[in-house]
């Protein structure tokens, strides 16, 4: 687009992205694809607020791109997908800070990758400098209250720094009170990805232009997926350690390896799924500024997931410690650096969604 | 399989056995047809391929007969219904035959656009009135453009774009190649065995819009495409082709002022004219603007608008009417006063009062009802506004310019219901048209929303079929 957003601050990606859904609004063909612009149909003109919720609310499918009359060369200049992406970019900038920090590794692949390299370091240094004396499986190498002294702050904290982020966002975007039918209107929305569907399970514009495909869709449902049972493997363990004094390690027919192992699998595949179509897809229909980091925030993801199932089948053998140590030493980068990734746009956008639901229902 | 990469220059070393020349949507249904009836299609295509697709690209839905519910419509829409709407607005100006048979014929059409990659919604908001008669295209016309173009690459047509054709080549009553010129490159021969003539209207040639309509039409904006300049229907006429339609008198609607001189689309119409005043340049009304519903009235506004001084108008309305209608592209011009008003949008500040103050106390008191004809009209004013006819006193004060956009224009080929194009010697072996080219057959006048697709729709597929017909 002839405006380089890039190197614009936030009133100007706001005036932007309001210049180019007043032209939305007066045109509506878009209205069958998504949420958005049902959305948008609510009014006439748009605070910073109504841009920050819309903002949230695309999901990039692109199909609005792809069928705009408005597009360069037409002097109307239309690319919504990247005006969108452009304002929740520096939404999640903004509303979980502290924003240099979130714009470094939001925008800086590099620095991304370099810093699960560090993690990777710590966690060895870690194991050298305290392995146990006793101790079984992990805890050979690591004891379960380093590993809780280490996971519990780093995953706290910055889900702390995220729900600051979020009454931030629920507060802007001025949402209604939440009610059970919220939720579950929201929460059925993620479960099919129906914003992902292009408005009638055809797919999206994203890696064959102006052909539709669910290639995205079903690797993001693996992502989402995976990453929920991994996380749920992790809950189950925990509470069968304190609830239950049931410990690691556990067999592939428990509980945490049903959940994880599966999980792990997805996650592998949807992230490399994901990469690949990401190469495929049209950069300039994004945040063209943060394309590096959610490209190594994908190959953390992936790389996680991947060392976790390495460490498993590792297993007995002497690969298991250096295994543990970068395995653990990517999941703390994943953790520690998650309110600065593109890993916020879960959050975001489930909280849209629910946004979304109260303010349809008032409305 | 041949696709778009194809150079230009090897473009006439193939005899094809059907080229198309357009890329709309009467294009793509018949370039697709005879491609799926087994033929070598080559579409020449004039726009570069962000701009494919003529009109098409801004259409949004497709006015279908349907017995009962099919796709998204609703109820049954039948063909004495249907054709009694195209009366209404065409004054009787249509060719029964031609009419009642694309009528009839686009209930079948509605399934084979699904089945080649058209998807359909629900009635768009604002729209609801269009839900039974009006199948609109998911993404609008250019995702329908989209999905044909994809269809088509798919079976294997040729597509190129920047195909400025400058000449149909005919030997009697036979065609034997067209004269084209490839993204500014020399002028080629191409041979094709036959060809389906597609390629609009000549609304974008401003010069022949003048001509025809007289000096006012360089005032004129154009609402769709400008590559519809009309080269290959001034070459067929010239080559003694039987016209229709008549060649003074495009469809224009009242749009807003500051749209683009071309492809301002859907965005800039304006639906404030009912709930408004409309003064000319001088500050004087000059046409009832509560007349009808909007949706019956907003085509003959261009009209009007073109007939006054500057082919401008100025729609005023108050802050009570500000929310009535769907928003507008631009902002519309604000001010406290009335006259202030006036100043802003150019005119003379205290004539744009005086004329208010006329209109509002000629207002009577009654229930106004926006989305109905509701009876409130001025007493004593002349011209009188019969509806809607609100005091305009209660600040902010809005105000748009109007000038006359132009949609189409109504001078086409003469066809017979097999789509084949005449001579005043009689029919062509070897060549049909479709589309725009040929719609004023059945629109002599008016419009009707989204009979545009249904002509270009039915034509193009029996064009395409007829032309693959005679290859095999």
């Amino acid at each position: 687009m002839s405006l380089n957003l890039a190197t614009l601050d936030t009133a100007s990606l706001a005036e932007e992205a309001r210049r180019q859904i007043e032209i939305c609004n007066a045109c509506r063909y878009c209205e069958g694809f998504c949420s958005v612009f049902p959305a948008m149909t609510r009014q006439k003109s748009f605070a910073d607020g109504d841009l920050t919720h819309l903002a949230n609310l695309c999901h990039n499918c692109r199909g609005c791109y792809y069928s705009c009359q408005y597009t360069e060369p037409h002097e109307f200049d239309l690319n919504l997908p990247a005006a969108l992406a452009e304002v929740r970019q520096d939404s999640w900038e903004r509303f979980v800070g502290p924003a240099p920090v979130a714009r470094t590794f939001q925008q800086n692949g590099m620095v991304l990758m370099l810093s699960m390299v560090a993690g990777i370091g710590v966690l060895f240094w870690l194991i050298a400098s305290l392995r146990p004396t006793s101790g079984e499986g992990f805890y050979a190498f690591l004891s379960h209250n380093a590993m809780v002294a280490l996971f519990a702050p780093a995953f706290l904290l910055p889900l702390a720094a995220v729900a600051v982020g979020l009454v931030r966002y629920w507060r802007e975007v001025g949402a209604g009170r939440l009610a059970i039918r919220h939720v579950v209107g929201a929460c059925a929305q993620v479960a099919n990805m129906r914003n992902l569907g292009g408005g009638q399970g055809q797919g999206c514009n994203f890696e064959v232009e102006d052909r539709y495909s669910n290639a995205r869709r079903y690797f993001h449902q693996a992502v989402m997926y995976g990453f929920l049972l991994c996380f749920a493997a992790t809950s189950v363990a925990t509470i069968l350690h304190y609830v239950f004094g049931w410990q690691a390690p556990y067999g592939l027919l428990t509980p945490p390896k049903l959940l994880g192992v599966p999980g792990g699998i997805l996650l592998v595949v949807g992230t490399i799924g994901l990469a690949w179509l990401k190469t495929k897809a049209d950069k300039k229909l994004g945040a063209v500024r943060a394309w590096g980091g959610e490209m190594a925030f994908i190959a953390l993801l992936g790389f996680v997931a991947a060392s976790g199932l390495a460490l498993y089948a590792a297993t007995g053998s002497h690969l298991v410690s250096p295994m543990l140590a970068v395995h653990l030493g990517a999941v703390l980068t994943f953790f520690l650096l998650l309110p600065y990734t593109k890993m916020v746009h879960g959050f975001f956008r489930l909280a849209a969604l629910l946004a979304e639901e109260t303010k349809k229902k008032t409305a | 399989m041949a696709n778009v990469k194809d150079t230009a220059s090897h473009l006439g070393e193939t005899l094809w056995d059907v080229i198309v020349v357009g890329g709309g949507n009467a294009a793509l249904c018949a370039a697709i047809t005879a491609a799926e009836a087994g033929a070598r299609v080559l579409i020449l295509e004039g726009a570069p391929k962000a701009y494919r697709g003529g009109n098409s690209r801004h259409t949004r839905n497709f006015r279908c007969m349907h017995r009962g519910p099919l796709s998204v419509l609703t109820g049954s829409y039948e063909e004495d219904e249907y054709f009694h709407d195209l009366m209404l607005v065409t004054k009787g100006k249509t060719d029964e035959g031609l009419a009642r048979f694309a009528i009839r014929s686009s209930e079948e059409c509605l399934p084979w656009m699904e089945a080649h990659g058209v998807r359909f919604q629900p009635s768009l908001s604002g729209t609801l009135s269009l839900s039974r008669t009006n199948a609109f295209f998911l993404g609008g016309g250019k995702a329908l453009v989209n999905a044909y173009y994809n269809t088509a690459t798919d079976l294997g047509v040729t597509i190129v774009y920047e195909a400025q054709v400058k000449h149909v080549h005919l030997e009697g009553d036979r065609f034997t190649h067209v004269e084209v010129s490839v993204a500014g490159a020399p002028q080629q021969s191409i041979r094709g065995r036959s060809v389906v003539l597609s390629s609009g209207g000549f609304q974008s040639d401003i010069e022949w819009l003048t001509r025809a309509w007289g000096p006012a039409a360089a005032n004129f904006l154009i609402r769709g495409t400008p590559y519809n300049r009309g080269v290959v229907l001034r070459d067929m006429l010239d080559q003694d082709c039987e016209s229709v339609g008549d060649p003074t008198q495009c469809h224009a609607v009242a749009i807003d002022g500051r749209a683009p001189k071309f492809d301002g689309g859907i965005v800039t119409r304006l639906d404030c004219v009912p709930f408004s005043i409309v003064v000319n340049r001088d500050g004087d009304r000059f046409y009832n603007e509560g007349e009808d519903v909007w949706p019956k009235r907003y085509a003959i506004w261009g009209r009007l608008v073109a007939a006054q001084p500057g082919q401008e108008g100025f729609s005023i309305i108050d802050s009570k009417s500000i929310d009535l209608f769907m928003p507008s592209v631009f902002p519309p011009v604000k001010a406290d006063t009335v006259e202030e008003l006036g100043v802003k949008l150019g005119l003379d500040g205290a004539k744009l009062k005086q004329t208010v103050e006329t209109f509002n106390a000629a207002c009577r008191p009654g229930e106004f009802r926006p989305m109905e004809l509701d009876g409130v009209a001025t007493e004593g004013l002349t011209p009188a506004k019969t509806n809607w006819a609100r005091p305009i006193d209660k600040p902010p004060y809005y105000g748009y310019q109007l000038r006359p956009g132009v949609t189409f224009t109504y001078l086409g080929l003469k066809v017979s219901q097999d789509a084949r194009v005449h001579t005043l010697r009689g029919p062509l072996a070897n060549v049909w048209a479709a589309g725009e080219i040929m719609a004023g057959s059945i629109l002599g006048q008016g419009y009707l929303a989204g009979f545009g697709m249904t002509i270009g729709t039915v034509f193009g597929r029996i064009a395409g079929r007829e032309a693959a017909s005679r290859v095999s």
